[in-house]
């Protein structure tokens, strides 16, 4: 095998070139002025205090409350159908899993495309209540229209880690639980919930950081004027044109998202841990 | 009481699973709609169908989507393949820092990536364009083939390649005929995420690009403000191509094996006869 050991050499290169020299440049652009021109660029921490104005920072809270709340939802109705999954054989499993990742592999930017048709004014559902006698409500362009997206983009990364942690369970512990007197709830919490905390806090990290991120379901089913960080960042490098405020939001998300992770691989470890 | 709770999860998985696939649906329904309508069903009609054969632009999109996709999984496929099998033999620091480097694209936001790619770009002055978008799919998508590749690698038996090569293999013929078989599921795994990241970006993509060249996540993103069937048409074309990938990815390899089981017991049979 150790001849093979220079085969590295060829990715170490292209990493170190399109991936980490990329990352130092976002830095650099955030500590400085003056935009493209590296000739005179000037260091500077105002790209972090323009942050902390009350506009951005309403951004940021924006994106945060959003994300918690699709998180939320998505753990609940999430942990429900994973849970729900698992009561049937392992090969009907197989299926409902494959069932839940398929949409997964379609364009995202199509399947959200294809909410717009359901939820707008004189969309489908619309049409339905008006056909019922009820009154049509307005859906597109607000926080349900996104969170609605949100949810059906996301809802996978949590049914998949959960049923995983769900379907290796030892069976026997929830009889044993039963044998030994515990009523349902308490199987529920104390023996089923527990042993799928590991899926739980995946699937709770994934969805939410891929929710406070993201940009393209907001604009598409939130219309303009709807901001999240994903979007100031956007506005920034399209059409602003300030390159330098726009690392800097950049570099803060990077660094915010990237502790997260690190801290809910400690958690999992220390839950493993415990286990044993 | 039990049948009542199968009732339940069953209602329940229905119901999720409509909210999955109902937008799947009616987009693939209304594609076939006579009129411009996105809510009153008019007719059957292979109208928008015509109507993007005939959008250069849409087909332009299509054939850059579909390209980059199959060059950025067959480059990052090699080149995640050969790094990971280079890997398990390096000196412990250099091997942590490089599999670290590799997690920065999978842990960032896609955001965070692209900027950064697209500031790179500008700052050699690289005119963006088709080759900065298969770049930066090879960029994103070797990290998931690495991934992927490289437990297979580290449960490999190493007296494997050196038996190869003590009877004689040259390194080349080791790592076609012993080491890349034996890590083949690792491959095709990292295969089919490369070519679905790929597929599936938007992000990225929308950064890097510029001069025009555009896929079908751009195109379907400057087109929201006006609805328009044909966009259906190309779901629908899309969904029902993955579902048949689906369907043969997940068919074939049972049928094979049953194949399998079946030769083989017929062969105990010979076997047993023959005794």
């Amino acid at each position: 095998m150790k001849h093979f050991k220079s085969l590295v050499r060829p990715y170490i290169l292209w990493s170190f070139l399109l991936i980490v020299i990329p990352l130092v440049l976002i830095v650099l652009y955030s500590v400085t002025t003056g935009g493209n021109s590296l000739v005179n660029i000037q260091f500077t921490f105002d790209n972090f205090k323009k942050i902390a104005e009350p506009i951005y920072l309403q951004v940021f809270a924006r994106s945060f409350k959003l994300g918690i709340i699709t998180t939320g939802i998505c753990l609940v109705v999430g942990y429900l159908l994973a849970y729900q999954i698992t009561r049937f054989s392992e090969k009907v499993q197989g299926l409902l899993i494959l069932a839940v990742t398929v949409p997964m592999w379609i364009n995202t930017l199509l399947r959200t495309y294809a909410w717009i048709s359901l939820l707008s004014d004189n969309g489908i559902i619309n049409s339905i209540l008006t056909a019922i006698g009820l009154d049509p409500v307005t859906m597109m362009y607000t926080d349900f229209s996104v969170i609605i997206g949100l949810v059906c983009d996301l809802l996978p990364f949590m049914v998949i880690p959960i049923h995983t942690s769900l379907a290796k369970m030892d069976k026997s512990l929830i009889e044993a639980s039963y044998d030994l007197g515990a009523h349902k709830w308490q199987t529920f919490w104390k023996v089923i919930f527990k042993m799928s905390i590991p899926g739980v806090i995946n699937g709770i990290t994934m969805v939410f950081l891929l929710a406070i991120s993201t940009f393209v379901i907001p604009k598409l089913l939130g219309g303009g004027q709807y901001v999240l960080i994903g979007n100031l960042i956007e506005e920034q490098f399209v059409s602003v044109g300030d390159w330098n405020f726009g690392s800097a939001i950049s570099l803060i998300l990077a660094v915010v998202i990237l502790i997260m992770i690190r801290v809910t691989k400690k958690m999992e470890k220390m839950e493993g841990g415990s286990e044993q | 009481m039990k049948k009542k709770k199968r009732i339940f999860s069953i209602v329940y998985i229905a119901v999720c699973f409509l909210f999955f696939y109902v937008p799947i649906l009616v987009t693939m329904v209304f594609s076939f709609n006579e009129s411009k309508s996105l809510t009153h069903f008019t007719g059957f009609s292979m109208r928008w169908y015509e109507q993007l054969v005939n959008d250069s632009e849409i087909m332009s999109a299509v054939y850059v989507s579909v390209s980059i996709a199959v060059l950025a999984t067959v480059i990052s496929t090699i080149l995640g393949t050969l790094t990971a099998i280079g890997l398990s033999k390096q000196r412990r620091i250099l091997k942590e820092s490089i599999l670290n480097v590799n997690n920065l694209p999978i842990m960032n936001p896609d955001i965070v990536t692209a900027i950064g790619l697209m500031i790179l770009f500008s700052s050699m002055h690289i005119t963006k364009g088709y080759i900065t978008m298969l770049m930066a799919h090879v960029i994103f998508c070797t990290p998931y083939v690495i991934t992927s590749v490289y437990p297979k690698v580290r449960k490999l038996d190493d007296s494997l390649a050196n038996a190869a090569m003590d009877l004689g293999a040259t390194p080349f013929q080791t790592l076609v005929k012993v080491i890349i078989p034996c890590i083949k599921p690792g491959i095709y795994a990292g295969i089919l995420l490369a070519f679905t990241m790929s597929f599936d970006d938007f992000v990225i993509s929308y950064f890097v690009t510029g001069n025009g060249v555009q896929n079908i996540s751009i195109i379907v993103y400057n087109m929201t403000k006006r609805t328009n069937p044909t966009i259906n048409a190309l779901s629908t074309i899309v969904i029902l191509v993955i579902l048949i990938a689906l369907v043969l990815g997940n068919v074939i390899p049972a049928v094979v094996t049953r194949r399998k089981k079946k030769k083989l017991s017929r062969l105990e049979v010979q076997q047993n006869t023959a005794e």
